[in-house]
C-alpha cells in the first residue's frame, strides 16, 4: 500500500516535470511574450518591455537572457517568441529573421592609472596568447599584465576572437569573467589588468567615475559617437530573431522595439540607435 | 480518525521531502546521461584540457582542474576556519563574560546571515586588490579560501557553539569537583564530550564550502588550470558550471551536468561521512 503511494506520488512529480519540458511558448495564450538570449541586450528588451506591457494593459513580456546561442536556439524551437542576439545572423541561420534595434561596440578597457595609450591589433593579440606577459614590454611599467577574459559562449568573447583571429584555445587568461559589469569590476580594481567590454557599458561607467580607460582601435576613438558613425572598428548589431515573419503581437513589439519613442532607453544602456526609414 | 490523517500528512511530508532529493539526483544522471554516452567517462579525465564544445567530437572535456579547484578551495577553508570557529565557540562558552558571549554569538549569526553575492563583492573591491599588491593578479586560490573561510566560520562556530551547550552539566560539575582548571576542562572534558557534534559542524561547513558558487565565482578568477601557487586563479565546479551553463547546448551543456553529478557525488561523501562519526562517536 506504502510502495503503491510512493510510485504513484513519483509518476505524479515526474509527469510534473516532463509536462514543463513539453510546454512551448506558442502554446501559451496569445497575451504573452516569451524573449530570451543576449545578456547584452535582455537588460534593454526588458526596459522596452515593461513600456510595451504599460501600452498593452493585459499584455505580460517575459524576458530572460541566456546568451546569443540560446536566443537562436529558443527562437528555433519555438521556446521563445523573439530571440535576442548581439551579432548578426551566420549563414546557416539565414531561416530566422532579424530585425536591428541597436548596435554597440567592443573596445579594450584598462585601469584609468594606466599610462598606456593604444595599442595596435598586433599587441592585443600578443598579450592575449600570452608572448607579452609584462606592461615594459608595451612601454609602460615593470608590471605583470592581468588578462581579462570571458567565458565560453558569450557573444562578446565570439566577437573579439572574430576580430583579432585568435582562436580560443591560445588564448592564456589570467582571469576568466562572465558579464561585462565583473570584467569592468575587475579592471577597475586592479591597476595592471587589461580586458574587452562593450563600448556602452564601458563609456557609461568611466564617465560615472569608475576608475577605467577605454583605449582606440585603430585610430579611432571607442566612443558611443564613433559606434554610431559606423567609424569604430569593433562593433556589432543587437539584433531581435523570430522564427517566421513575424505577426500580431510579435510583430506589434518588434515595431515598438524599433520605434523612434526607444531612443532614449537606448541611448540610456549606452548603446547607439539606428534610425530606420 | 485525526490520528489517522495525521499519520498520512506527515507521512506524504516525508515522502515529498525524500522524494525531491531522489528527483533532483535522477534529473542530474538523465541530464549527464548523453555526454557520458557519448564521451565516456575516462574523457572527463584524460582529455587535453576544458575546451567544450556543443559537438562531443570537436571539444575537449577534462574537469579534473576543476574537481581539483574545489578540492584546494575547500580544503583550504576548511583548515583555517575549522580551528577559528571551534575557538570561537569555546570562547563564547567558557571564557567570555555572559554578555560579551551574547553578543559574540549575535555576530556569529549575522555573519551567517550575509548572502553570499556579498562576500564575493567584498572579496572582489578589498581582498583582491590586496593580493594583486601582493602577487598579481589577486584573483587567486588564495583570494577563494580566505573568503570562503569567512563564509563558513558561523556554520563552524554555530555548531560548535550547539555541541557544547549539549555537554552534560554533569560532567563539568565532575570537572570543578576535581578542581581542574578551566583550560583542563575544556581540553579533557568538554572537547572530547563534544566532539560528534563539532565534527558534524565541520562536515556541513564543507559541504557549504564545495556548493558555494557566487563568491567563489567573483575572487577565484575561473581560469582553468591546475594552479602552481595560492596565488594562481582557479575555477571551481561551480563557477563553471554558472559560467557556462547560460551559453551551453548538447553535449556542452550535458557535460556540466556531469560535473553537477560529480559535486553531487562529493556532497553525498561527506554526508555519509557525517552520518558514520556521528553515529560512532555519539556515545564517546
Amino acid at each position: 500500500m506504502k510502495h503503491v503511494a510512493l510510485m504513484g506520488l513519483g509518476l505524479l512529480l515526474v509527469g510534473t516535470v516532463s509536462g514543463c519540458d513539453n510546454a512551448t511558448a506558442r502554446g501559451t495564450g496569445a497575451d504573452k511574450l516569451v524573449i530570451t538570449g543576449s545578456s547584452t541586450v535582455a537588460p534593454l528588451v526588458a526596459d522596452m518591455a515593461k513600456r510595451f506591457e504599460q501600452a498593452h494593459p493585459g499584455v505580460r513580456v517575459d524576458v530572460q537572457s541566456g546568451g546569443s546561442s540560446r536566443g537562436i536556439a529558443d527562437a528555433r524551437k519555438g521556446l521563445a517568441h523573439v530571440g535576442m542576439v548581439s551579432r548578426s545572423l551566420k549563414d546557416d541561420e539565414s531561416d530566422l529573421y532579424s530585425f536591428t534595434i541597436a548596435i554597440d561596440g567592443v573596445c579594450m578597457i584598462v585601469h584609468a592609472s594606466n599610462p598606456i595609450g593604444s595599442l595596435t591589433s598586433r599587441q592585443v593579440v600578443e598579450v592575449y596568447t600570452g608572448e607579452i606577459t609584462n606592461w615594459r614590454q608595451l612601454g609602460g611599467p615593470d608590471r605583470p599584465i592581468t588578462v581579462v577574459h570571458k567565458a565560453q559562449g558569450r557573444s562578446t568573447l565570439e566577437l573579439f576572437l572574430e576580430h583579432f583571429s585568435i582562436h580560443n584555445e591560445r588564448v592564456k587568461p589570467s582571469v576568466v569573467i562572465g558579464d561585462n559589469q565583473q570584467g569592468i569590476k575587475t579592471v577597475s580594481g586592479n591597476p595592471y589588468a587589461i580586458g574587452y567590454v562593450s563600448v556602452g557599458s564601458a563609456e557609461y561607467e568611466a564617465t560615472h567615475g569608475t576608475p577605467i580607460k577605454l583605449l582606440p582601435m585603430n585610430g579611432v576613438e571607442a566612443t558611443v559617437a564613433s559606434v554610431a558613425a559606423g567609424s569604430f572598428p569593433l562593433c556589432r548589431q543587437l539584433n531581435l530573431v523570430t522564427p517566421e515573419p513575424s505577426s500580431g503581437l510579435t510583430q506589434r513589439f518588434v515595431d515598438f522595439a524599433q520605434s523612434l519613442a526607444m531612443h532614449d532607453l537606448i541611448a540610456e544602456h549606452s548603446f547607439v540607435p539606428i534610425v530606420h526609414e | 480518525m485525526s490520528d489517522k490523517v495525521l499519520a498520512w500528512a506527515l507521512r506524504a511530508c516525508g515522502i515529498v521531502s525524500g522524494a525531491v532529493v531522489l528527483l533532483i539526483m535522477f534529473f542530474l544522471m538523465q541530464e549527464s546521461l548523453p555526454a557520458l554516452q557519448r564521451l565516456g567517462l575516462a574523457r572527463f579525465f584524460t582529455d587535453a584540457s576544458w575546451h567544450p564544445a556543443a559537438d562531443a567530437s570537436q571539444g575537449r572535456f577534462n574537469i579534473t582542474a576543476m574537481v581539483s579547484g574545489t578540492l584546494l578551495t575547500t580544503a583550504g577553508a576548511v583548515l583555517l576556519a575549522a580551528p577559528l570557529g571551534v575557538v570561537s565557540a569555546v570562547f563564547s562558552h567558557y571564557y567570555a563574560p555572559p554578555r560579551v558571549a551574547r553578543v559574540h554569538r549575535r555576530l556569529i549569526e549575522l555573519l551567517a546571515g550575509i548572502p553570499s553575492v556579498v562576500y564575493g563583492f567584498w572579496g572582489l573591491v578589498s581582498l583582491v586588490p590586496l593580493l594583486n599588491a601582493l602577487h598579481p593578479p589577486g584573483q587567486s586560490l588564495l583570494a577563494g579560501i580566505v573568503v570562503l573561510a569567512i563564509m563558513i566560520l558561523p556554520t563552524v562556530a554555530l555548531l560548535s557553539d550547539a555541541a557544547l551547550a549539549n555537554v552534560p552539566r554533569s560532567y563539568l560539575d565532575g570537572a570543578a569537583a576535581l578542581g581542574l582548571t578551566r583550560w583542563r576542562t575544556v581540553w579533557g572534558v568538554a572537547l572530547p564530550a563534544a566532539r560528534s557534534g563539532l565534527f558534524t559542524g565541520v562536515l556541513l561547513a564543507t559541504a557549504r564550502a564545495v556548493g558555494e558558487t557566487m563568491a567563489v565565482l567573483m575572487v577565484c578568477g575561473n581560469v582553468v588550470r591546475l594552479p602552481g601557487s595560492v596565488f594562481d586563479p582557479v575555477r571551481t565546479l561551480t563557477a563553471n558550471i554558472a559560467l557556462e551553463m547560460a551559453y551551453a547546448m548538447g553535449d556542452h551543456r550535458s557535460a556540466l551536468f556531469v560535473s553537477g553529478l560529480t559535486l553531487m557525488g562529493l556532497v553525498v561523501l561527506l554526508v555519509a561521512a557525517a552520518g558514520v562519526f556521528s553515529r560512532e562517536r555519539v556515545y564517546a
